[in-house]
């Protein structure tokens, strides 16, 4: 309901007018990459500007961890998308604005990841061997 | 995983993403994800799904929720999942609760213990996965079982997990404040963190602290002017810098800090002085990061004790943003504005022109801005202008919340500044259910009481435009309640104060109103007519006040009115009526004698009915009606004596003339509540002239030094262009000119009357001809333009701009019949967009070394018109992309440059698999710089 009402007000607007939107109250800064738009609500006193900053931030971040980034990465890997986001911002704040903290913990974690699945892997493997 | 297309998921829900990317409509999209859902339903259902698998599955639920469809029968996998030992799993399941759950889901019960456990555990990376969850799902209930754990974890070795604990701690403290009052210590001490990311994230919680308790953290003052000064001189990591920019957000969160606490606080203030100086002349004002810093500090020069030399700076950097093309920037000008107008009022006087461009900018967003900004700065010499402006903003849109707000805004400038009140009318017409009551008995008063201070002449003058807006709307259909209320008890009132109406054309109005919602009142009616055992029984209660007012001063059968009384009591009139009498007497001496041939000519009623008799009167009072309304338009008086069917004149004392000057007058200008004030009345029409024009972007002053080179380019491209147009276009097109002349000259007079006396010896100027706003300082590109133009034009064109109608005013008649109306990069845009794209490429190059500054023309005007040319890389407005001018990949601009290759090959992994990208080019950051 309010991406639906929201979209249609965002989607309407030409490319010069400014990237907010008053809405019900609310404000909402929106930035538009390609065919995507990211939006944020905000308090009525948050910069808008830093909002943005920090709208393109992800992305970059994005960038950097998808090897830049096209929208097919997010649609197929939304929920990894989730994790950076996590941590970026947490609670509405921004919780890191270094990209280089952000890149190495998210590395951390995939490469925990990756040993814990090689680890697994081979396990089954020795398993599937065992039983054989 | 190379089967897997390289991204880890299997082809089946690969195939899902796929399909609902290809979908066509929603209906499709629906279907997809019911199938979906059942599959996942069986699957899930299975016994011993492997991890893995399960893993998937909750993914591609939290796709199908994604889509806003319920995937509520999986959370409990989720919620297992969280058990899992595995981080992969583990995350995963965090993920989905996260997204799934709010935080009053009964099932997050069953995770705390889980949160618990990992919060204790060795990785810090599980240990980080759990602290995501607690901030977004611990509720107040469950604050208390993890708080002490994430308190230990302040002092934990990772800096990501001391930096999560504190905005974990945050988090809580925005939950339940008093859960987390007994550690701000905690906050302070992170502030000293070694990690500047530790210290930035402390920054949030601690804002929040300040913001409710300011005078406890005055101390920490020349910490966070310390902290800020360094983080100024670039002494964080190198990798805290963002677009060249040290640390912008850590800066912003200090300004923001900094100027709560130099509130009001001259030593406090002091301290800070020199570092925001420092921080102004570092600021490089071409990055949008840039510009987020400037202004805040601008927010906080304007929130500690000013200091002048501050102040300077601030308002340089403030007219900056507003001559800036970017309507962000403006937006922010704007707002930085009306933080530094409450310091010193003047500044706003030299920004009157950006900001009326801003007014009138067809950015609504921007325009709201606007609004605010002059409702900051409304005075008495100006409300009625600002007001105006608002009300007719207000009429324009239909968003109700802010019409909501407009409304009441409108209507506390109108009691603080009690001007000359036609606007409060109007104010009430437009949103009339939308302001509260209290309102209305404010409305209602003022009719009555007048100003006060003011004669008797005022009042009744006030009266009688009253009536006759009231008489105007009560046609419409549909009314609010409330204001049906305050129309029906002034044209009972004052219907016929003035002499301007018979009573019988009021109260066959009334009547009509009677009958369209005769809900209510008819029971009230009832008493009446028993009383007074005559037929006019469709008046609502104000009427019926004015009989009983009567019956009172007759004093005769007071008591049994005495119900009716009370009926009117609940809008509150009774007091104001007291010291009204005279003018009940004299209304209801003009009012009780046309009862009675009304009465008579609708003789057939009786008392029985009077539901039938409600229909019968209204039928008859409709038809006097047609005859009463045909007068209007064409206003001799004797014709409005042969149309009036009735003999009422002779019971009226109004002299005859009166009525056809009403009516000429009201015909004359229908929108206007104010018939009688002649002021009110240009006023009027100045604004259907600036309407009319449009979008006046191009007037607003961009860097005023070289804005007149650029307009001179223009005039230039355009002789080029016009080559292929046929002349009729150039003439319409100098003829925009003109008329953009005469805007802005408009635009003087609007901003003499926002803005006061610094521009009031342009007011008088008329326009006469094209040099006229030569006067202004304010607007000195305009001369500059016209120079240029008339002397790159062709005699033959030169004579049209020295023609235009002499007087200002004469522009407000011909509406809609003579709109070019647009302003002359439309124009432009118009010669440029139909033509093919060649052309323009010509036309650009055949421009030659001015190019630049032409493309920045183009992209001011007509987006359509770059589209063939790779001129300009100053286009390169990252986010607002121009879909038109894709192919232009502008790799310069950015700052990392995406990999050209490596998309393309992403591209054709994504072919392989088998799916069709979206766009036409899927890599976001190639599509952004086109």
């Amino acid at each position: 309901m309010v991406i639906r009402e929201l979209s249609g007000l965002i989607l309407t607007r030409g490319p010069k007018l400014c990237n907010f939107v008053e809405w019900k109250g609310y404000k909402v800064v929106y930035r538009r990459y390609a065919s995507l738009y990211f939006c944020m609500g905000i308090d009525a006193d948050d910069n808008e500007l830093e909002i943005l900053e920090i709208i393109h931030h992800f992305v970059e971040i994005l960038d950097r961890y998808f090897g830049s980034v096209c929208e097919l990465d997010l649609i197929f890997n939304f929920h990894k998308a989730y994790y950076i986001l996590d941590e970026i911002l947490i609670a509405g704040e921004l919780q890191e604005s270094s990209k280089k903290t952000v890149a190495r913990l998210i590395a951390a974690q995939d490469s925990l990841v990756e040993t814990a699945q090689e680890q697994a892997n081979s396990i089954s493997n020795m398993i599937a061997q065992a039983t054989k | 995983m190379g089967s897997q297309g390289g991204w880890g998921q299997s082809k089946e829900f690969l195939d899902l993403v796929k399909s609902i990317g290809e979908a066509r409509s929603k209906a499709e999209e629906d279907r997809i994800i019911l199938r979906e859902i059942e599959t996942l339903k069986r699957r899930i259902a299975e016994p011993d799904v492997p991890r893995r698998k399960m893993k998937e599955y909750l993914i591609r639920l939290v796709y199908v929720e994604m889509l806003g469809h319920d995937a509520s029968f999986g959370y409990i996998h989720a919620v297992k999942m969280t058990h899992d030992d595995s981080l992969l799993l583990k995350r995963t399941g965090y993920l989905a609760v996260t997204l799934f759950l709010n935080e009053d889901h009964d099932l997050i019960i069953l995770i705390v213990n889980t949160i618990q456990k990992d919060l204790r555990s060795d990785n810090y990376l599980v240990v980080c996965a759990a602290l995501t969850a607690v901030c977004k799902l611990i509720n107040e209930e469950t604050i208390p079982a993890v708080l002490p754990q994430v308190v230990e974890l302040l002092g934990h070795s990772k800096e990501a997990v001391r930096k999560k604990a504190v905005l974990a701690l945050h988090r809580f403290y925005q939950r339940a404040p008093n859960s987390v009052s007994h550690l701000i210590s905690n906050f302070r001490k992170r502030l000293c963190d070694n990690d500047p990311g530790v210290m930035g994230a402390t920054l949030c919680p601690l804002f929040d602290l300040i913001k409710e308790d300011i005078n406890s953290y005055k101390d920490l003052v020349v910490s966070f002017v310390s902290i800020l000064k360094q983080v100024a001189e670039r002494r964080l990591p190198k990798t805290y810098d963002y677009h060249q920019m040290p640390a912008p957000f850590i800066q912003i969160k200090l300004l923001k800090i900094l100027a709560l606490l130099g509130s009001g606080d001259k030593q406090a203030s002091g301290h800070m002085y020199t570092v925001l100086g420092d921080i102004f002349r570092k600021v490089e004002p071409s990055s949008n990061i840039g510009n987020a810093v400037l202004y805040e500090c601008i927010c906080c020069v304007s929130s500690i004790y000013p200091s002048p030399k501050l102040l300077e700076t601030a308002v340089d950097a403030t007219s900056r943003f507003l001559k800036s093309d970017s309507h962000n920037l403006k937006y922010m000008g704007i707002d930085a504005l009306g933080r530094l107008i409450k310091i010193n009022p003047d500044i706003a006087e030299e920004h009157q022109l950006a900001v009326i461009d801003c007014l009138e900018d067809p950015d609504d967003t921007l325009k709201r801005k606007t609004f605010e900004l002059l409702y900051k700065m409304t005075k008495s010499s100006n409300v009625e202008v600002i007001v105006d402006r608002m009300i007719d903003y207000m009429i324009s849109i239909n968003d109700n919340h802010y019409k909501t707000e407009i409304a009441s805004r409108c209507v506390e400038l109108a009691e603080q500044f009690a001007p000359s009140n036609q606007w409060f009318i109007q104010v009430f017409e437009h949103a009339g259910d939308l302001v509260n009551v209290r309102v209305a008995h404010n409305l209602m008063r003022l009719i009555a009481e007048g100003f006060g201070e003011d004669d008797e002449g005022a009042d009744s003058q006030l009266r009688s435009s009253a009536v006759d807006s009231y008489l105007r709307i009560l046609g419409e259909p549909k009314l609010p309640s409330v204001f049906l209320q305050v129309i029906c008890w002034v044209l009972g009132e004052y219907g016929t104060a003035d002499g301007k109406y018979s009573a019988s054309y009021i109260i066959g109005k009334l009547c009509d109103v009677a009958e369209a919602h005769s809900t209510d009142d008819t029971v009230k009616c009832q008493s009446l007519i028993d009383e007074l055992s005559a037929s006019h029984s469709t008046d609502l209660q104000q009427r019926a006040y004015e009989l009983q007012a009567l019956l009172g001063l007759d004093s005769q059968a007071v008591e049994s009115v005495m119900p009716l009384d009370a009926s009117c009591e609940d809008i509150e009139i009774d007091k104001n009526l007291s010291f009204l009498d005279n003018f009940v007497i004299q209304s209801i001496e003009k009012g009780a004698r046309p009862y009675i041939p009304e009465n008579e000519r609708s003789g057939m009623f009786n008392i029985g009915n009077f539901r039938s008799q409600y229909q019968h009167e209204a039928s008859s009072h409709s038809l006097r009606f047609e005859a009463y309304e045909l007068p209007k338009p064409s206003p001799p008086p004797t014709v409005a004596q042969v149309a009036f069917p009735l003999p009422t004149t002779d019971l009226v004392q109004v002299p005859e003339q009166t009525y056809p000057r009403e009516t000429n007058q009201t015909s004359n200008l229908p929108s206007a509540t104010d018939a009688s004030s002649a002021d009110f009345g240009v006023k009027l029409r100045l604004e259907g002239v600036q309407r009319k024009w449009g979008r006046p972007t191009y007037s607003s002053p961009s860097a005023s030094s070289s804005s007149s080179t650029q307009k001179t380019a223009n005039g230039a491209t355009h002789l080029d262009g016009g080559g292929t147009a046929s002349s009729q276009t150039r003439d319409s097109f100098h003829d925009s000119r003109r008329q953009q002349a005469e805007v802005s000259a408009e635009k003087q007079k609007l901003a003499a009357s926002l803005f006061g006396a610094s521009t009031a010896k342009s007011e008088k100027r008329q326009p006469s001809t094209h040099k006229t706003p030569k006067g202004i300082s304010t607007s000195t590109e305009k001369p500059a333009v016209k120079g240029a133009i008339s002397s790159s034009e062709p005699p033959k064109e030169k004579t049209l701009p020295s023609s235009p109608p002499p007087d200002l005013l004469d522009l407000g008649e011909p509406t809609p019949a003579s709109i070019p109306s647009m302003d002359p990069f439309k124009h432009l845009e118009g010669l440029l967009g139909p033509t093919s794209a060649p052309s323009a490429i010509d036309h650009s190059s055949a421009a030659g070394p001015k190019a630049p500054d032409l493309m920045a023309l183009y992209t001011d005007a007509s987006p359509a018109g770059v589209s063939s040319s790779s001129l300009n890389p100053a286009l390169a407005d990252i986010y607002t992309v121009n879909k038109n001018s894709h192919e232009t990949a502008n790799v310069a601009a950015m700052k990392k440059g995406p990999n050209f290759q490596d998309s393309l090959q992403k591209d054709a992994t994504a072919r392989q698999v088998g799916v069709t990208p979206t766009g036409n080019n899927p890599n976001l950051f190639r599509d952004l710089l086109g």
